[in-house]
């Protein structure tokens, strides 16, 4: 899928740009690019070593399993597949607690743990699992309560009620999200249906 | 919820970190984890990871900016204006929608050139504000999770991602028509 995507989205934009007499702004682009992505790289870098090393003492002082522990009736839903101890789900729920406050920066170092947890069980390496995809939806759904940075946004260009949004983005998370789990359930019950008529 | 709760609720969110890393920290201490140890142990994991999610940034970026600065999409939005004025959407916000699963810093910038030309509580402007809220930058997440550990087949983890992405946008759409009219 990745494949097709990064050559769907570089090839149409250089034969679009060729087209319209834009190329200019696409030589530009793979001039800066390097340098963009260094910057990026270097913006989430020291944050990854900083949370990761506070959150190995959390995990050697059994926070994560505290945490799997609160979150374990909404887990025992969402993944079926995995044990209630399982080291994953530990993660999982921390990644999932910090995006909820909005520190979207924090939370991938978490996210990133979980999957490698995901893959240490997965009988076909280079194949997403069942929990990896829930997971994958439950976080791209952006679960956040506390969207702080639109907050300062809209108190920067004066608006009397920044966080009066908070209504609106907070229902419409909850839609997106609940709509984006039964999705994947329902996707998955077809894939399930497909593999087993297929070994038939 | 009255503007000056607003302002507190930002000033609470500094609060966040700095007891998440003293409530972390502190029950380690309690635990009698050895700290430092612990820290290094897990920074240098840490660092790994970083270094092994470089590639993905690299090629997803590079893809993304590429489209983004041909101009491609801001001529398929003027294609199928007629379409959207029919269905009441307002065209302004689409190449957010459309910008928001691919890059969180991309569609940031444009929320905040939409706020900017129509006003910070107009319906655009609100409705800027909630599509960056409610949902995240599937793409981009599905990429660096994946790829980080090198799956290659993620099934229907796009399909179901970006539908969930589909139905951030119509419920923003209807959620800023019914609560501010």
């Amino acid at each position: 899928m990745m494949n097709h995507l990064f050559g769907i989205f570089i090839i149409a934009g250089i034969i679009f740009s060729l087209l319209t007499g834009n190329i200019e702004a696409i030589n530009n682009e793979i001039i800066a690019a390097p340098r963009q992505i260094l910057d990026l790289f270097l913006s989430m870098f020291p944050f990854m070593i900083l949370w990761s090393g506070i959150m190995n003492i959390a995990k050697e002082a059994g926070v994560l399993e505290k945490m799997t522990h609160w979150m374990r009736p909404l887990f025992r839903i969402l993944f079926p597949e995995l044990k209630e101890d399982d080291e994953a789900l530990g993660y999982i729920a921390s990644n999932i607690t910090i995006n909820m406050l909005g520190i979207h920066n924090a939370s991938t170092p978490f996210g990133l743990k979980a999957m490698k947890c995901l893959q240490e069980k997965n009988p076909n390496k280079t194949t997403a699992t069942r929990s990896m995809i829930t997971f994958l939806v439950l976080n791209t759904g952006g679960v956040t309560l506390l969207a702080t940075d639109i907050i300062a946004v809209r108190s920067m260009y004066q608006s009397p009620n920044p966080a009066l949004i908070l209504v609106t983005t907070i229902t419409a998370t909850l839609i997106s999200n609940v709509f984006g789990l039964i999705m994947d359930r329902l996707f998955y019950e077809r894939s399930k249906r497909r593999e087993s008529s297929a070994n038939q | 919820m009255k503007g000056v709760n607003a302002v507190n609720l930002v000033q609470i969110s500094n609060y966040f970190l700095p007891v998440l890393v003293l409530l972390l920290i502190g029950y380690g201490y309690d635990k009698k984890v050895p700290l430092y140890d612990a820290f290094l142990k897990g920074a240098k994991e840490g660092m790994d990871l970083a270094f092994s999610i470089l590639p993905c940034l690299m090629a997803m970026i590079f893809g993304v900016n590429l489209l983004l600065r041909s101009g491609l999409l801001d001529s398929i939005f003027t294609l199928f204006r007629p379409v959207f004025t029919f269905l009441k959407i307002p065209i302004e916000i689409l190449p957010m929608a459309l910008i928001r699963p691919i890059s969180g810093n991309a569609s940031f910038a444009v929320m905040i050139d939409l706020i900017q030309k129509y006003g910070v509580d107009t319906f655009i402007g609100r409705l800027a504000a909630t599509l960056q809220g409610s949902s995240d930058t599937t793409i981009y997440v599905l990429s660096l999770y994946f790829g980080s550990i090198g799956i290659k087949n993620s099934k229907y983890a796009l399909k179901a991602g970006l539908m969930a992405d589909a139905m951030a946008v119509f419920a923003s759409i209807l959620l800023v028509h019914l609560f501010f009219g």
